[in-house]
């Protein structure tokens, strides 16, 4: 967990593509589930997220 | 015997020679990716650029001639909060969500009986890729006569083993059938694929591991849980992610066996986004529909060029 954070920190790519990656899949479950109207709604905005931060820091030193 | 070099040298003709010689190999490999990069620019990224413009607008295909009106977010506002999108989105998870399921349990244990030595191994496998190498309009087309109730084959084999009247249900019609119908369609499809992921992910993994294991007197069982299944694991995530998106964009073969009915049953969000594009005639409404529908797949094939890169690492 600290050389998770701390790699947020020194912006390294593999704890912020593991971020990103969370993000698509957590907004592609919120598209998907028949549970909550909101979730649904507020999709597309978290995987745009998610998608829009893996293109940025798949640049970022590793 | 003159060299080929030469002999192609010679051939050139001399102003185009005179031409090249002159230019830096940067400059002659630009020269040979230009076509590609334009093709690429004109079919994928211009209608892209195209299709995010449309979709913050009202604009209809069919009238051309109608004043296009600049309409905001109000075209993504309406998609994510209309209950019927969400309803055909719930269904593609449903389709998406057993399809993988099945998929994977059936290819991988078709791939660790596969992969033991047996005569006729060979054979065996290339008869059950054969689906895959199918076109799904094919496909499409077979299974709904497979499926008719009064001639196909599916009913009679249920009539068979249950002994339920064949003309008495239909695997497409009404009764809530129509979604398993086409989680059976795909499962016969695409498991073979599944299958040889995991076949080369079994093939991958190096005898003298289970050599050790045998040594140190583990079971076939823990021997099954600790180095098969962790060393298949990759692979098969990466499998998981190119069906899923694969399945996430199904259209063909759904809406030749059901175009979406009975009813809203089997209406999978890319047969929904059809009618609202080329039978509603909205394109605005649809483009924002597309978008949307693009960046879930744009953000699960991020995912999975990243699974590859790790899988091709090992």
């Amino acid at each position: 967990m600290t050389t998770f954070l701390s790699g947020l920190l020194r912006l390294r790519r593999g704890p912020w593509e593991m971020l990103a990656t969370i993000l698509i899949a957590l907004g592609v479950v919120m598209l998907m589930q028949p549970f909550f109207l909101w979730a649904y709604t507020w999709s597309f905005l978290v995987t745009l997220t998610g998608t829009v931060m893996f293109i940025i820091v798949s640049h970022f030193p590793e | 015997m003159a060299n080929p070099i030469d002999l192609a040298a010679q051939a050139t003709p001399p102003t185009l020679a005179r031409k090249v010689r002159g230019l830096s190999d940067r400059a002659i490999a630009w020269i040979f990716v230009a076509p590609t990069i334009f093709l690429l620019l004109a079919i994928n990224i211009f209608p892209l650029i195209w299709t995010i413009r449309l979709s913050f607008t009202n604009y209809a295909a069919n009238k051309p001639n109608a004043e296009v009106k600049w309409v905001g977010l109000r075209n993504y506002e309406r998609i994510l909060t209309d209950e019927d999108i969400w309803s055909n989105m719930t269904t593609t998870a449903h389709f998406l969500i057993w399809t993988l399921f099945f998929q994977v349990v059936i290819g991988f244990t078709l791939a660790w009986l596969i992969n033991r030595k047996f005569k006729g191994n060979d054979l065996l496998t290339t008869l059950i890729v054969v689906p895959m190498m199918l076109s799904p309009a094919v496909v499409g087309n077979f299974w709904t006569f497979l499926y008719q109730p009064q001639i196909g084959m599916v009913n009679y084999i249920v009539e068979f083993f249950t002994g339920i009247p064949a003309a008495s249900f239909s695997m497409l019609g009404p009764g809530g059938l129509a979604p398993w119908s086409i989680i059976i369609v795909d499962t016969w499809m695409w498991t073979p694929f599944v299958m040889l992921i995991c076949l080369a992910g079994l093939r991958s993994i190096p005898d003298y591991i289970y050599e050790a294991a045998e040594v140190d007197r583990a079971s076939k069982w823990r021997q099954f849980w600790t180095i098969t299944v962790p060393m298949v694991l990759p692979f098969l995530m990466l499998a998981v992610l190119f069906r899923g998106i694969e399945n996430f964009k199904m259209f063909d073969m759904v809406n030749l066996l059901t175009g979406g009915g009975p009813g809203d049953e089997t209406l999978l969000t890319s047969i929904d986004l059809k009618r609202e594009a080329f039978e509603k005639w909205r394109t605005g409404y649809s483009s924002a529909y597309a978008i949307i529908l693009f960046v879930t797949v744009f953000g699960l094939a991020s995912i999975y060029v990243k699974a590859l890169n790790k899988v091709k690492e090992r």
